[in-house]
């Protein structure tokens, strides 16, 4: 680190828990973020500002007027450009030292792809499909998973460690493929509430990447935002998940 | 025997209620726990619940005691 990225990254390091080796961990990491709506803004505006060395930013659409009331990584001018470029703007104004690789939609083979080059991955998508790829990308290629949803007045958060043998996957919780079908496009959501969530896997990311604390791996943390009540539920592997058993 | 019923976020809307507690004379499973306490229709598919706060199924049985918790599926983002 040279003396600006000592002064950028500082309050961090100052902290007896990061230090520089924990800083030089989060320079060298690579991370993937799937989906740049509204948990995928604050993911990757805190990952890129906390000095995550290269961010791989994934996602198929373009940003929407619509979009702006909860993705805080685009802004107005930024209406029917596609969201990988209008966060690379937003993030390299922020960091330009972080390098960037943008993605467009991927097929599972290519997710397995990329998946295999990171150190971490961030579900910040919209619906059950596609977080099922992407459980099953993270278990074949061992790499942990940092899942996040919200929707309405509430949100949820986990941590998978399909690198270690005795961690349940996403598909240990969520077993059943028919589950509803509902989006924040068509449910509604109050955004401070994916601001919330994806700030915590901001934060999880952050800490599996410098290797400090204790994560939610088989937790699952569940915010209700109308009540102001947090509770955790222990998660277990199921010995018959088609995925990870 | 004695349990208690929570439901979580937008179920307790739903439900109309956000805690009950329940007097049982047999060992019932979760989803007939949701029946007792939702006028016997079936537990819904896509609900995920919890005794003593780790994760469940419905065929669970549940014990003196236990705290038994429904919570809604969050998928968006």
């Amino acid at each position: 680190m040279d003396d600006a990225q000592l002064l950028r990254y500082s309050r961090q390091i100052l902290l007896p828990q990061v230090g520089i080796n924990a800083q030089e961990r989060l320079l060298k990491s690579n991370v993937l973020i799937i989906g740049l709506g509204g948990l995928g803004s604050p993911v990757a505006m805190y990952l890129a500002a906390a000095g995550v060395g290269h961010l791989l930013l994934c996602d198929f659409d373009v940003v929407e007027l619509s979009n702006l009331q909860r993705q805080i990584i685009h802004n107005t001018d930024d209406i029917g450009q596609s969201k990988v470029e209008s966060a690379r703007d937003s993030l390299f104004a922020l960091n330009p030292l972080v390098k960037m690789t943008l993605l467009q939609q991927l097929d599972n083979d290519a997710l397995a792809e990329q998946i295999s080059q990171v150190d971490v991955v961030l579900d910040c998508t919209d619906n059950l499909p596609t977080r099922f790829a992407i459980n099953q990308a993270c278990v074949d290629t061992q790499t942990p998973l940092v899942s996040g949803a919200a929707i309405r007045m509430e949100g949820q958060i986990s941590v998978f460690r399909q690198d270690q043998s005795d961690s349940p996957c996403y598909r240990c919780l969520y077993s059943n493929e028919d589950a509803l079908k509902e989006t924040c496009t068509q449910t509604g959501i109050l955004a401070p509430i994916v601001g919330i969530i994806g700030s915590l896997q901001a934060l999880e990311a952050m800490k599996l990447i410098m290797n400090v604390g204790k994560t939610l791996t088989g937790q699952l943390l569940l915010f209700d935002a109308l009540n102001m009540e947090i509770n955790t539920i222990k998660l277990l592997k199921n010995p018959n998940c088609p995925v990870c058993h | 025997m004695a349990i208690t019923i929570k439901f979580f976020a937008s179920l307790r809307e739903q439900v109309g209620k956000s805690e009950v507690q329940i007097e049982l004379s047999d060992s019932l499973t979760v989803g007939e726990v949701w029946a007792q306490v939702c006028d016997n229709s079936p537990l819904p598919i896509h609900i995920l619940m919890a005794v003593n706060k780790e994760y469940s199924k419905q065929d669970t049985r549940v014990q003196d005691g236990d705290e038994v918790a429904f919570f809604p599926p969050v998928t968006g983002g």
